[in-house]
């Protein structure tokens, strides 16, 4: 198909306000992205470190989970940036969830009215948070000696 | 003149009746995640310790090797369908559409079929040491 880079184009997303019906579906996208990668490629390796034996969970847990006391740079590096995969991925399933629920009851037919799609898009996000602070709280209560 | 009705006239030219498929199985394969992907959440809570040996033992049990096997080809489905619509979506190059695609289907293939496997083995031959 011949494409003309010059052809006029009709208003896109600059030109409407943002709303949370809006937001919602966006995220909802994104946070597939990062679940069917960087979500999908951690959980892999935790399963097959599992599976590999006691050594190589070690070595999961030492890049992954916390380098300990004599953790090398690389290994200290690599555990921040597990903890923002982490954080990361654990938002985008809660989010992921909640917008997901949404588009099921939309699906069947149900929750057009104006008021209400909008009531429920914020819901999913505030859901997602909450959800988010308190695996991050627990996580960081019982794991990590925060708290 | 064509003497056949309007309906006979279109009948056997329309859809393959493939329309609705991809947009079902996204749907079927989510609710399938949020069963299965709720069974993972609670067990992660639940899980006594998370040392090796107890972490393995847990998995290689057929009550949850079955369901991670579940889980694992029931996502990366879902997966695919979903990474389809964004390439489908943004990508608008005729080729790089292509590559994507392709790329996507190995990248789904593969991983499900490593993932399947590191549980079927444990869950076949026992905790190594």
């Amino acid at each position: 198909m011949a494409k003309n880079p010059n052809r006029p184009l009709s208003p896109h997303l600059q030109v409407y306000r943002w709303s949370p019906q809006m937001a919602v579906s966006i995220f909802h996208r994104a946070t597939g992205f990062v679940l069917a990668t960087a979500g999908m490629m951690t959980l892999l390796w935790w399963l097959s470190a599992i599976g590999g034996g006691a050594e190589s969970y070690a070595t999961f847990v030492k890049y992954v989970v916390s380098a300990g006391a004599d953790g090398s740079a690389v290994q200290i590096a690599s555990n921040w940036f597990f903890r923002l995969v982490a954080l990361a991925v654990t938002f985008s399933f809660f989010q992921h969830l909640a917008s997901g629920l949404r588009h099921l009851v939309l699906d069947i037919g149900a929750g057009y009215e104006l008021k209400t799609n909008r009531t429920w898009a914020s819901v999913a996000f505030v859901a997602a948070f909450f959800a988010t602070a308190f695996v991050a709280l627990f996580v960081a209560s019982r794991f990590i000696g925060v708290l | 003149m064509d003497s056949r009705t309007n309906i006979g006239r279109v009948r056997g030219l329309g859809s393959a009746k493939h329309g609705g498929e991809h947009w079902l199985k996204q749907r079927l394969t989510a609710v399938g995640n949020v069963l299965l992907t709720t069974w993972f959440v609670l067990s992660l809570f639940m899980i006594p310790s998370f040392e090796h040996s107890a972490l393995a033992q847990w998995l290689a049990q057929p009550l949850v090797a079955v369901p991670m096997i579940l889980m694992i080809a029931n996502i990366f489905s879902h997966v695919k369908l979903g990474l389809q619509v964004l390439i489908e979506d943004y990508v608008h190059d005729e080729g790089l559409k292509f590559a994507s695609m392709t790329l996507l289907n190995f990248y789904v293939i593969a991983s499900a079929v490593f993932g399947i496997f590191v549980v079927a083995k444990l869950a076949f031959t026992g905790v190594p040491a």
